[in-house]
């Protein structure tokens, strides 16, 4: 029974995701419905633009969450990611009560009197009122949960990842002068890395680990038949097959599921109702990125679309 | 189920997936939410929670199709042996009882519950027993292509051989025809038994078995590995590579604060009046790691530079500069087509140009001196792979000391052991004299001693 229960939970992860012009596959969908049920982040691997920040949003349009964003860079550190204690504000205010500390210490004649005195203060000197939450700390202040993006963490540093250990095992996070804070409701955390660098063995042990790659012609035809309404069924077909034949050719940068919808705008923009070689000479720069990979799939172009043409009668 | 998913990770280690206990548990939390009938999401869910690079996905569903492709023992076995011992028992008292009522009854009501389920034919009855009894007796722990014998034997012991054989030499006696029927479906069920055996080795042995292997080819002499064995000492060696790359290329940012850098620090505090909040410092100036690295491609040595090429090229992500040189007698530098190319064409391609000749040393030496003298500066480590066999020519030690006054370090790898230095036309001696270290370097093993060592004086 519970095994029912869970593959239409999954479903309907599937379909909560498509409402928002998200097209999971069923891996997708089964990690975002487990990281729900097992409280774990999702640690999101694949080629650049497949889609790994834009689940996030979607997840986050879904469950009506608010969304955290923490784009790491190289030299990002906790004062910028987790919280800032505000010093100048600290020393600001000692300033101001400076005139008032005789006050405070009522004229106690030994030291020992004089900090029995000051020790009420002290808690009120460490409190959250000299802290600024950065993205990770916000996140976990949220009343009502949120989505947060810890967005390409293969950029910053291995002393990065450390600081992120304790976040995303406990949902928690200490800090020196306050003490522990818990998060009220645990956020769904989603990383994502293009494998710049390999992460650490104890970050990916605490996270369920989803690679997006390209996805299959189906699939991504249904992608950009939610992302590209205006598109004509035949055209959608061939310019996925074209763009899967394109896939196949050794290039600096492959075409990925962005590129695809990109293309599919700037062909419906140009009123085409097929593909032909001319136009997609002209548009071939919206796929491709780098001088050599057009140069590389130019004369291949005609074969590329006689093929998507022919593998769209039998498919 | 909890013993079945146990099994299923210890093939997953056998398959080459790190599974830690922990993982484990997350793995029995994740299935417990989904369940185990939808087998493609009790995948997705594995796949989720255990892999943790693609590689391991890939493997990881490899691992699962071959493993479920088997009937599932321990959900059966209960069943099995509910079922058997009351039929057993049933059995007897039926058999005992029509001894007693009649004398004639059916013969295959007098037979054991082997060779009735053989002589019935049930197939999946038989595939349920053979799962049942290799559960009992723990074919999971089957490690090696030698066991398999024993481990047959004992699945057909489970399933009640014994009682078989007694019941073929009563029917021989009685009913040949259904013996030979019975001897027949036994042939096939060994079979059955055997190719269940030869399953659960892939699963379960690849682990011990590939530890084993990796151990002995660490230790073995790189020169006379067996062409079989090159594509697996390949692999090898870039393992290796790879943990000397995450071993050193993590900590470098590390300890790069020096002093307090006064100027920036009071600039940067101007805003509240000078007190120092933030502190800025000057950072150490490090030394940035160079090597120079000649090698003997010469026929001698040949597979030995191979790998020593290899892990050079694998090793380019930790030292960002690397000057590599090949040579037999003539030499030339090899850094860009071992940067540019795959290592295997590399490889092929600089033995096609300098390989496979007869090694002299001297005027290899003398083509370094004369081209690229100017890429040793004092911070320069300079390694050289070879055997020092220079067939009897002028040595040109003079050079080898200009090198080394140079450069920072110079070491000297030779795949040959010291029992041979100095003999025959090895110069070792005559060349070990300006090395700042001299070290066999025969296997895998001590390869990576080696440039562990010259790499962790970077860092």
């Amino acid at each position: 029974m519970a095994d029912q229960k869970a593959s239409t939970a999954i479903e309907a992860v599937e379909s909560g995701l498509a409402a928002q012009g998200y097209i999971a596959s069923r891996q997708i969908a089964t990690a975002v419905y487990l990281s729900q049920q097992i409280e774990k982040p999702i640690l999101v691997e694949g080629p650049a633009g497949v889609g790994k920040t834009e689940l996030a949003k979607a997840i986050a349009a879904w469950r009506g969450k608010k969304m955290i964003r923490l784009q790491c860079y190289e030299g990002l550190d906790e004062a910028k990611a987790l919280y800032e204690w505000k010093y100048a504000k600290q020393l600001l205010y000692t300033q101001i009560l400076k005139d008032k500390l005789g006050e405070v210490l009522g004229g106690a004649q030994t030291l020992h009197a004089a900090l029995d005195q000051l020790h009420d203060f002290g808690d009120v000197f460490f409190s959250k009122e000299f802290v600024e939450p950065r993205p990770l700390l916000q996140a976990l202040e949220q009343p009502g949960g949120c989505v947060l993006l810890i967005d390409e963490i293969d950029k910053s540093d291995a002393e990065f990842e450390s600081l992120l250990l304790e976040i995303l095992s406990d949902f928690q996070v200490t800090i020196p002068e306050l003490g522990t804070v818990s998060a009220i409701t645990p956020p769904t955390v989603i990383l994502t890395s293009n494998s710049e660098r390999d992460l650490g063995d104890a970050l990916k042990r605490r996270c369920l680990h989803l690679h997006i790659g390209f996805p299959e012609q189906r699939l991504e035809e249904r992608i950009v038949e939610s992302r590209v309404p205006g598109i004509s069924q035949t055209l959608r077909r061939q310019m996925v097959g074209f763009i899967h034949e394109i896939r196949s050719l050794d290039l600096k940068k492959l075409p990925s599921v962005s590129e695809t919808i990109d293309w599919a705008r700037v062909l419906v923009l140009l009123q085409a109702s097929e593909l032909d070689t001319e136009i997609v000479k002209d548009t071939l720069n919206v796929l491709l990125k780098y001088e050599a990979d057009i140069e590389a799939a130019t004369p291949q172009v005609t074969t590329f679309i006689a093929k998507a043409a022919r593998s769209n009668v039998f498919g | 189920m909890r013993e079945n998913l146990h099994r299923f990770f210890r093939a997953a280690r056998g398959a080459g997936v790190h599974v830690s206990p922990a993982e484990s548990i997350d793995a029995m939390r994740a299935v417990s939410q989904v369940g185990l009938t939808n087998r493609a999401i009790l995948r997705d869910t594995l796949l989720l929670t255990l892999a943790k690079s693609q590689d391991e996905k890939l493997a990881l569903g490899d691992c699962f199709d071959l493993f479920f492709s088997q009937p599932e023992p321990r959900q059966d076995q209960p069943e099995a042996n509910d079922n058997d011992e009351p039929s057993q028992g049933s059995d007897q008292s039926a058999s005992s009882g029509s001894d007693s009522d009649a004398g004639g009854g059916q013969p295959q009501q007098r037979l054991g519950p082997l060779a009735q389920m053989l002589l019935s034919q049930d197939r999946n009855a038989i595939q349920a027993a053979i799962a049942s009894a290799s559960g009992a007796a723990s074919l999971s722990d089957i490690r090696y292509s030698t066991q398999r014998g024993i481990f047959s034997s004992r699945i057909l012991d489970a399933m009640g051989l014994q009682r078989l054989r007694d019941d073929l030499d009563e029917l021989t006696g009685t009913n040949p025809a259904l013996a030979e029927r019975l001897r027949a479906a036994l042939d096939a069920l060994r079979e059955a038994v055997r190719d269940t055996v030869s399953q659960g080795l892939a699963l379960y042995a690849r682990e011990e078995a590939e530890n084993l292997r990796n151990e002995i080819l660490r230790n073995a002499p790189l020169a006379r590995i067996e062409r079989r064995q090159v594509a697996e000492m390949r692999a090898l060696i870039r393992q290796i590579a790879r943990r000397l790359r995450e071993r050193y290329s993590k900590p470098r940012k590390r300890q790069r604060r020096g002093h307090l850098d006064v100027r920036r620090t009071l600039r940067r505090n101007a805003a509240w009046g000078g007190v120092p909040f933030l502190t800025a410092w000057k950072r150490k100036h490090r030394d940035r790691p160079k090597i120079v690295a000649l090698c003997d491609v010469s026929g001698s040595v040949a597979q030995v530079s191979d790998f020593f090429l290899l892990l050079i090229h694998s090793l380019h992500e930790v030292v960002d500069d690397v000057r590599s040189f090949a040579f037999s007698s003539h030499l030339i530098e090899v850094s860009e087509i071992l940067e540019k190319k795959s290592p295997e064409e590399a490889m092929a391609e600089i033995m096609s140009k300098v390989g496979f000749g007869s090694s002299d040393y001297g005027s290899a030496l003398v083509d370094f001196e004369k081209d690229f003298m100017s890429a040793l500066t004092p911070q320069t480590t300079v390694i050289v792979l070879g055997d020092a066999r220079s067939n009897n020519l002028d040595p040109r030690a003079d050079i080898l000391r200009r090198i080394s006054e140079r450069s920072k370090r110079l070491v000297w790898l030779n795949p040959e052991g010291r029992l041979a230095w100095g003999f025959g036309d090895s110069e070792m001696p005559r060349y070990a004299t300006f090395c700042s270290v001299v070290r066999q370097c025969a296997t895998a093993q001590q390869l990576e001693r080696a440039v562990s060592d010259i790499v962790a004086t970077y860092q």
